[in-house]
């Protein structure tokens, strides 16, 4: 099945990237929970994740940079039958597209997104991102980075998303079944997926993480969202955690707009409405 | 110059002090009683104190446009007898407080000083806010104005508040009416007489009829960040989108609106954004991301004075470049350019088809005084409006291709949920929609969405409208908000015809070039520094306009200065 969702094109990724696996664990989840061209859509920022979608076989939109969580929010208030994906990285969503991510939190859109997280600026060749470690030598920050790193899952529980969760590009079965659960999710969910860049970060390797990413077990209780915080903002030897960070059961954006409870948006046509109503206030 | 056709009747005082719904009172009173109106608003960019005005322009046939002159001013504070005054006529009524210490001194002697105890008669009623009903009572009695159409709007306005509120109001409307009578009746005139026959009229905005055009074309989603002038759009929709079943979405941000609306649109809904040339700046990127992935959108641009927060609550006509030329690149723009509340109704609806049928992002390009001066009108008949939804499928297609390439530049459009394969792309992209950068693919893409221009300019082409003689020896060119005051010129001008460009994008090049040929003398009217039009016609006709009237100092462009303009050069 997994074949039926490659395209035409051949992927352009360095050999060793990570973007292979989580292209692939995409797939598997995509065809273990039956998503397709009639009930799905992703969306894509630029960068070197936005690349995906032109081997995926699945409807898609790439936008612009630092974008696609707006262009998503459009499809889902437009379709809520759809599933929406926000396939997004590091750059795009926490530097360039920073306050969608926040507001979309907030709003709690029944949105999925994956964050592509490697730390770096891989297509335009190696600069600092906003989740780069402090000291990062890059070709932006030659003399290492001064700048202190985002924990974007503490940002997205602190913005109010529902569903925060990490995942790491070298356990595709793994990430397959965190992305189901995600798009299960009634509400904002969001995966940040540590993705190692073979070619220009040479810190956040996959040997950095087999050494220091440890999974959450079934004693954490992932509905205590200050524990949640708390767990969000561990980041160090053997101290990276993996798995269901926090999870809220919240009304989403789309359950409270009235009109589109019955049906989606699009089910019906637009029309040439009376408006003689309306013109009886200017009368 | 005056223009005495028409009679303008003005309000001022503090924000706070209802000068705009006294003024929109009024105006429903003239055209209950058969008048036409234009008010026109100015106020500062502040919510309490300062200074506003409203005026009311009244004849007996249609007003399109707001006068220099003022005939008839209530002056609720010393600012608005400083400010305008001067304004005044001979033989001109100033109405003020009995009871403030109004400074009259150095006005004209010949003005009719009408001292009515407006605040001591609210008070007396029970609330200082009725200070304004009393004095639009007073003023009605001297514009010779039946009290009985003033009590029934009155009653309408203050319908779902407390009856009180109305008993209230129309006491105060009564005390006003009979305290002018009686002092001051012998110079009433008969401005508001209600005529003979009366045929129903509607008062609106650019805003309210944007609004109105948006739900009545089938509009679903509109995001919109608030910003003057064009916040009105907004509030005259969100009211009524469960009734009609549409989502109004306040976004973070502009960017984030037009994305939003992109969105929207890919999946199939009728989409609209609206903001003014600052939130524009933000949605530059978005406007070429709907143009390169063929995305319907339509975009209301209200422009008011710039550069960054400039004027926030004047008027100016500077974004026709920007809007022509925002975004990297190229991609077919269709851009529209009512010059009133009627064509903003009509144009946004047309909006509506042209971006669904080319695919690509059409923008109205208004001002802040065709979204906030009102005007009336016949009420606006949309029975001959056609949705058109262009080269849609809802159903599934087989092998479909997003981007196929076709002779008229118009490729068929799908929407997600079908089981058909979509892809969208801000890459150049092949006929699928697939990453390309191989030069011949670039090529065609580019030719393809660029035909898409033509084929517009051949099916659905906004002709330019001529006013006026066939032929005369000096012809007035201009756009936008200007149309009203050119109109109200060329009713007491000989020899003058006027063209009113209504599409900046595709460009009516061979019957501009036509028309301009035809006058001896042509002057470019436009508010703006740089005679942005101008510029436009010399590089699609290579005809160069020499005499232009530019102003661009945040106010209107008054039938008298334009009378003054061709009269004295």
């Amino acid at each position: 099945m997994v074949e039926n969702l490659n395209t035409s094109c051949f992927p352009t990724w360095c050999p060793g990237c990570g973007n292979f696996a989580i292209w692939a664990a995409l797939k598997n989840a995509a065809t273990q929970a039956g998503w397709d061209n009639a009930n799905t859509a992703l969306v894509a920022g630029i960068g070197c994740h936005g690349h995906l979608l032109n081997f995926t076989k699945i409807t898609s939109f790439e936008g612009l940079h630092g974008r696609a969580i707006p262009v998503a929010t459009g499809i889902k208030l437009a379709n809520t039958d759809l599933n929406v994906f926000v396939i997004t990285g590091d750059g795009d969503c926490l530097g360039e597209g920073g306050n969608h991510l926040i507001h979309s939190c907030r709003r709690n859109h029944d949105l999925t997104i994956l964050l592509h997280d490697n730390g770096v600026y891989g297509l335009t060749t190696g600069q600092t991102s906003p989740v780069s470690p402090r000291g990062f030598k890059s070709k932006s920050t030659p003399f290492g980075n001064p700048d202190e790193p985002f924990r974007p899952l503490a940002l997205a529980i602190t913005a109010g998303a529902t569903f925060a969760a990490r995942g790491y590009a070298g356990d595709i079965p793994g990430l397959s079944q965190l992305i189901i659960k995600a798009n299960n999710h009634k509400g904002l969910a969001i995966i940040d997926i540590l993705q190692p860049c073979v070619t220009f970060n040479k810190e956040y390797t996959h040997q950095f993480y087999q050494e220091n990413i440890y999974h959450l077990d079934e004693k954490y209780n992932p509905h205590d969202k200050m524990a949640a915080l708390a767990k969000a903002w561990e980041w160090g030897p053997k101290q990276i955690p993996l798995g269901i960070l926090y999870e809220e059961d919240r009304p989403t954006a789309e359950s409270q707009i009235s009109q589109i409870v019955p049906k989606p948006l699009v089910y019906e046509p637009p029309l040439r409405r009376d408006i003689s109503e309306l013109l009886k206030k200017y009368s | 110059m005056s223009h005495s056709a028409l009679f303008t009747f003005k309000i001022g005082g503090q924000a706070g002090q209802g000068i705009k719904s006294a003024g929109l009172i009024l105006a429903k009173v003239a055209t209950r009683s058969g008048y036409g109106i234009f008010n026109h608003t100015e106020y500062p960019s502040l919510v309490r104190g300062g200074h506003n005005v409203m005026s009311v322009t009244v004849a007996a046939g249609k007003v399109a446009a707001p006068t220099q002159q003022t005939n008839f001013l209530v002056a609720l504070d010393q600012e608005t007898v400083k400010r305008h005054a001067a304004e005044l006529p001979e033989n001109g009524f100033l109405l003020f407080d009995a009871g403030s210490s109004m400074n009259t001194e150095g006005l004209g002697t010949n003005l009719h000083l009408c001292p009515v105890p407006l605040l001591k008669t609210a008070r007396e009623i029970g609330n200082d806010l009725l200070t304004n009903t009393v004095a639009l009572g007073a003023a009605l009695a001297l514009l010779g104005g039946k009290l009985e159409i003033l009590q029934q709007l009155l009653a309408e306005e203050f319908a779902d508040k407390k009856p009180i509120v109305v008993t209230q109001n129309q006491t105060a409307a009564e005390k006003g009416f009979n305290f002018a009578h009686d002092q001051f009746g012998k110079f009433a005139l008969q401005i508001l007489t209600p005529r003979p026959e009366i045929a129903p009229q509607i008062i609106v905005n650019g805003n309210d009829a944007i609004a109105m055009g948006a739900i009545a074309a089938g509009m679903q989603f509109a995001a919109i960040y608030p910003m003057t002038p064009i916040s009105n759009i907004m509030h005259n929709l969100t009211p009524w989108q469960q009734k009609y079943r549409f989502i109004f979405k306040q976004p973070e941000d502009e960017i984030a609106g037009i994305n939003m609306a992109i969105g929207a649109s890919f999946a199939g809904a009728r989409s609209l954004v609206a903001t003014s040339g600052g939130g524009f700046c933000l949605m530059a990127e978005g406007y070429g991301l709907a143009g390169m992935t063929e995305t319907p959108l339509v975009i209301i641009e209200g422009m008011r004075p710039g550069p960054a927060t400039g004027l926030p609550t004047w008027s100016e006509q500077g974004d026709l470049r920007f809007v022509l030329h925002a975004h990297q690149g190229n991609f077919p723009k269709i851009i529209l350019a009512p010059g009133d509340p009627e064509e903003a109704f009509r144009f946004t609806m047309e909006a509506f088809n042209l971006a669904d049928i080319y695919q690509t992002p059409v923008v109205v390009l208004v001002d802040k005084n065709i979204c906030e001066d009102d005007q009336s009108f016949p009420p606006f008949d949309i029975s001959g409006y056609k949705l058109d939804r262009g080269e849609f499928s809802g159903g599934v297609r087989e092998n479909y291709q997003r981007y196929a390439l076709t002779e008229n530049g118009i490729s068929l459009r799908a929407i997600p949920g079908h089981d058909t394969f979509i892809l969208a792309n801000s890459d150049e992209h092949d006929e699928t929609g697939f990453s390309t950068e191989e030069a011949e693919m670039r090529r065609k893409q580019m030719d393809k969405r660029m035909q898409k221009l033509e084929t517009c300019r051949k099916r659905d082409l906004f002709s330019p409208i001529l006013y006026g003689p066939k032929e005369a020896e000096t012809t007035i060119i201009s756009w936008g908000s200007n149309k009203g005051s050119i109109l109200e010129a060329l009713k007491v001008l000989d020899g003058v015809n006027y063209l009113h460009i209504t599409s900046a994008s595709p460009f009516p090049a061979t019957t501009v070039k036509e028309q301009l040929s035809k006058a001896k003398h042509l002057i470019n009217i436009e508010n703006n520094f740089t005679a942005q039009m101008g510029g436009l016609i010399r590089e699609k006709t290579g005809l160069e306009i020499t005499d232009n009237f530019l102003k661009y100092d945040g106010r209107p462009i008054y039938p008298e200065e334009i009378i003054n303009k061709v009269q004295n050069g």
